[in-house]
């Protein structure tokens, strides 16, 4: 199949599936309908992996409805683009096969759920192949709406509701700056398409509009991202959604904020008239720096398992910052691979916590503290999710990290060391909290109730038997996620096509021509996708820190500060910054947006 | 006029974030999210004004006779009309169900998920 | 954070907020400029494939693709209400009462509500020619049948609205986009191609696939919107209160 048929098929068969559930649903049993949507998930994937293979480092394009550029919308995708969205088509599946254990309280719409997952599946398909944007908007919007409704899906605790709401809002907020930020866009060149935006930017020079429309557009994808300030919803979100969506949520469509901002600032804003590299440069360096120590600090304070994943999804996405911001191919390629590998031990982690969560109606790590001593293979499983996060050779993880520092450690010699320790602390999070919970290490915790934190205790069991052992597919997948986050760090033909596309994508000459004119651009030099002993090392040494660090915190248990200490009063501080409440977090988020602001009009 | 439409839909985003910012009831903050969402037509809108143009229908119009609005930035607006009915719908949805479970619609009185 | 700083924070950030705004729109081109490059393609092209109604022309040929996208967001949003509005497992369902409802109302419904569902056809039939469209006459079709509502009771909406053929007709006005879409890529080796007779100017056949996308839209939007509002109205009407159950009265 030629890519014209491809690029808009990886975004109607997913809507095409969803449609066909909502009605299947009402005839077929719950068996029937889990065959479906793995049916529809797994036609994705395969319509995706040859749009991958299909392209062969090439930006692959299709002008819909037969309009060129400067009318219609054209799809583009390049290995990058292309591979974000097969990483949700290889997430959904798993998802959509784990929900099949689930609880299903309406026996009439058995499809809502799943249809409702191919739709945000559609979503997050459409926003990373467009290359159209207002139409990156549409699909914001519309895998925010099912990420919304998915979110609150167990009505019957206040908890998801009130975390769905606060998602909800936050993010449709940001959207509306995002949309004030395409109008303004709108008016300086009357253009949508992102090449035709770019060179008609060029033939005006660089003012605050140009910087005032970059920080509104960026405004969404940073939320979306969980970039601090802009990252108070992820938290409360992730820690009440179900185990299936944090999987998807955690382990792609945060990403997608990240590749949005870089796609956007390649195509759009990199060349004249746009925002300088230099102001790109540092202001998303700094955004990433604060990101990734915020989150790895927080993150370690967690006790609620979800909550301390979804704080190492914060911290993960700051070193992603970090790497796009430097701005070169080697940059792009890191994120790449450190993106498609996170993910996927990401979703292993929320499966494996899911797992716990079923047997014990609990993610509290304090609260379990050895009780999973029977469940070996889960605890293994965890444990070895938690070093691959860490950046463990020869998981992606490592492979993406070691490229990315190499990257970073370039531009500034320090920066790796920002990887290293970020990496290493959620990883000894996750550690530690595996440590105690499957083999019951160092002393049990004693509670303590009135400090602001939430416990991960009186959760509702989302599987039908609660009682039952875990059927064996709930190790199975997280299982097989892991086995694919250490294929991504060690065949070397994944890392190369990544690298590939990271050429394509940091070319906005390239991607122009593509868009505009359909010639067979030639791919630019490739950069490197190998490992490095350099790389290895510095991952078995945040890898070796990650575990120093959980051992110690299992031994010592007590706060080595004293309360009145000047770090300890910042994380109380930092700790009740994060106090649930929709006007603090859209306070912080007008903030971010002003800051952003003076940063980058500061710069051009 | 001239500038003062466009300013207006900066006013309209920031006076929506001031009540959603200090909200005490989840209901007035979907309200108020609804009124930022109205900055974006505003600006949409301005945008595509043409100074003594008319409606970029032809069914009473002969082509050329007279010069028409941006119809793209309707066909958006249009499309983001849509999109913010049924963002408020499902969070009023969501509004539903936590006044029955947790008897408040006041965001500040929401203490389940914090640190 | 305090309530006070709260506002501390947010009015020094809307301060910042305000003033580049400003700046920005002292560098946008005037009110009411004359160059609208995109906007003056769009009128060409529309006119080109005969669609009178150029903005329609925009949403469902020009850039088709939006609204393929947009669609699902209304078809998510009733299978998310469908299932956030779910009977929880300590609610119980409650028929609705028949009300009593004055005489003149009653007429007054009873006339409005087809001349409501003509103008909703109407719309959406003319959504190529003039002002309207799929969107603007679904909501019209979909307020129509809640005039049964307004004057007469819930039980007379109930027995207008088969809500599982709705329901159907929703998920299948909403596969047709993209299967029409399928079509163009088949047929015309483009998706969503408008590959349709384009018919004559100012005509209701005129457009090519405008008009077929457009109603797939307006069943879409009316048989959507009706299945949302009847979550909703469930949740008033006929959904008993947890807590009347445990508690006896509130």
């Amino acid at each position: 199949m030629t890519e014209a048929a491809l690029l808009p098929l990886a975004v109607a068969v997913p809507l095409l599936g969803a449609a066909l559930l909502a009605v299947a649903g009402r005839i077929l049993p719950r068996t029937g309908c889990d065959i479906l949507a793995t049916g529809c998930a797994g036609a994705e994937v395969v319509c995706l992996v040859l749009l991958w293979t299909h392209n062969s480092g090439r930006l692959a394009t299709a002008d819909l409805g037969g309009w060129p550029a400067r009318l219609g919308i054209v799809l583009a995708a390049d290995p990058i683009g292309a591979g974000l969205a097969l990483l949700v088509a290889v997430l959904v599946p798993v998802v959509v096969y784990s929900w099949r254990f689930f609880e299903e309280p309406t026996g009439e719409h058995a499809g809502a759920f799943p249809a409702l997952i191919l739709l945000f599946e559609a979503g997050m398909a459409g926003f990373a192949l467009t290359g159209d944007l207002f139409n990156a908007f549409v699909f914001f919007e519309l895998m925010g709406a099912a990420a919304y409704a998915l979110t609150g899906y167990r009505i019957e605790d206040p908890r998801p509701l009130h975390g769905a709401i606060t998602f909800g809002i936050v993010t449709s907020f940001a959207a509306y700056c995002s949309l004030l930020g395409i109008g303004l866009l709108y008016a300086r060149t009357g253009e949508l398409n992102l090449a035709r935006l770019g060179q008609q930017l060029a033939s005006h020079h660089t003012d605050l509009l140009t910087a005032g429309a970059f920080v509104l557009i960026a405004t969404a994808l940073l939320v979306k991202a969980a970039a601090v300030p802009f990252h108070f919803w992820l938290p409360d979100a992730h820690a009440v959604a179900p185990t299936p969506v944090c999987m998807l949520m955690s382990g792609a469509m945060v990403e997608l904020g990240v590749y949005g901002i870089a796609r956007i600032y390649w195509t759009v804003f990199s060349g004249p008239g746009g925002i300088p590299h230099q102001a790109f440069h540092t202001t998303f360096t700094a955004l990433g720096l604060l990101t990734a120590l915020l989150g790895a600090l927080m993150c370690w304070q967690q006790r609620h398992l979800k909550r301390l994943l979804a704080f190492s999804t914060i911290s993960h996405v700051g070193l992603f910052l970090i790497a796009v911001a430097l701005l070169t191919p080697d940059g792009a390629t890191g994120t790449a691979v450190y993106v498609a590998a996170h993910g996927l031990v990401k979703a292993a982690l929320f499966a494996l916590t899911g797992v716990l969560l079923d047997r014990y109606g609990s993610v509290d790590e304090h609260g379990l503290h050895g009780k999973a001593r029977d469940l070996r293979t889960v605890g293994v499983l965890f444990v070895v999710g938690a070093l691959a996060l860490a950046g463990m050779p020869p998981f992606g993880t490592g492979l993406g990290k070691a490229l990315s520092e190499d990257a970073a450690g370039r531009w500034q010699p320090w920066l790796p060391a920002v990887f290293v320790g970020a990496s290493a602390v959620t990883g000894a999070a996750v550690l530690r909290a595996g440590l105690r919970i499957f083999w019951g290490a160092g002393p049990a915790l004693r509670s303590r109730p009135d400090e602001d934190e939430t416990t991960g205790e009186g959760e509702e069991p989302e599987i039908r038997s609660p009682q039952r052992t875990p059927p064996r597919a709930m190790t199975i997948v997280p299982a097989v996620l892991l086995g694919l986050a250490v294929l991504v760090g060690s065949l070397p033909a994944i890392a190369a096509a990544l690298a590939r596309g990271a050429a394509v994508f940091t070319d906005p000459a390239g991607y122009t021509a593509a868009v505009l004119t359909h010639p067979s651009t030639p791919p630019g030099p490739m950069p490197a996708g190998d490992w490095t002993a350099t790389g290895v090392l510095l991952g078995l040494l945040s890898t070796s820190i990650a575990a120093a660090l959980a051992t110690a915190a299992v031994r010592k248990p007590s706060p080595t500060l004293p309360a009145h200490h000047p770090a300890a009063r910042l994380v109380r501080a930092l700790r009740r910054s994060h106090s649930g409440h929709l006007g603090d977090y859209l306070a912080w988020l007008a903030l971010g947006v002003a800051a952003l602001c003076i940063a980058i009009a500061a710069q051009t | 006029m001239g500038t003062w439409v466009f300013l207006a839909a900066g006013w309209v985003l920031l006076i929506a974030l001031y009540g959603l910012v200090t909200s005490r009831n989840l209901i007035h903050a979907i309200g108020c999210l609804a009124v930022a969402q109205s900055s974006t037509y505003l600006l949409l809108l301005a945008v595509g004004y043409r100074r003594e143009a008319t409606a970029p229908v032809y069914s009473d119009l002969t082509p050329g006779t007279r010069p028409v609005v941006d119809p793209v930035v309707q066909a958006l607006a249009l499309t983001d009309v849509v999109v913010g009915a049924t963002v408020t719908a499902l969070l009023l949805a969501l509004t539903i169900q936590l006044r029955k479970r947790h008897h408040t619609v006041d965001p500040q009185a929401l203490i389940g998920l914090k640190g | 954070m305090t309530a006070r700083a709260r506002l501390a924070v947010f009015l020094a950030a809307a301060a910042v907020i305000a003033a580049f705004f400003t700046a920005e729109c002292t560098d946008l081109p005037p009110f009411g400029t004359d160059s609208h490059p995109y906007g003056e393609r769009a009128v060409a092209a529309a006119l080109d494939r005969r669609t009178a109604n150029v903005v329609s022309s925009v949403n469902f040929d020009i850039r088709a693709f939006d609204t393929l996208g947009e669609e699902p967001i209304l078809f998510g949003t009733v299978l998310g209400a469908t299932l956030l509005l779910r009977q929880a497992r300590d609610e119980r369902h409650r028929r609705a009462e028949a009300e009593r409802v004055m005489p003149t109302t009653r007429l007054f419904g009873a006339l409005l509500l087809p001349v409501t569902l003509v103008v909703g056809v109407y719309i959406v039939a003319h959504g190529q020619l003039s002002p309207g469209g799929g969107f603007q006459g679904g909501v019209v079709l979909a307020t129509a049948l809640h005039l049964a509502y307004v004057a007469a009771d819930y039980r007379a909406l109930k027995k207008l609205r088969p809500l599982a053929v709705l329901d159907v007709a929703d998920s299948l006005a909403a596969a047709s986009y993209s299967l029409i879409g399928l079509a163009g890529l088949i047929a015309g080796g483009a998706f969503l191609k408008n590959v349709l007779p384009l018919g004559t100017f100012n005509t209701i056949t005129s457009g090519g696939t405008v008009p077929v996308l457009n109603a797939a839209v307006g069943v879409e939007v009316a048989c959507g919107l009706i299945a949302l509002l009847a979550h909703f109205l469930d949740q008033t009407i006929e959904r008993t209160d947890p807590d009347q159950q445990r508690y006896g009265d509130t």
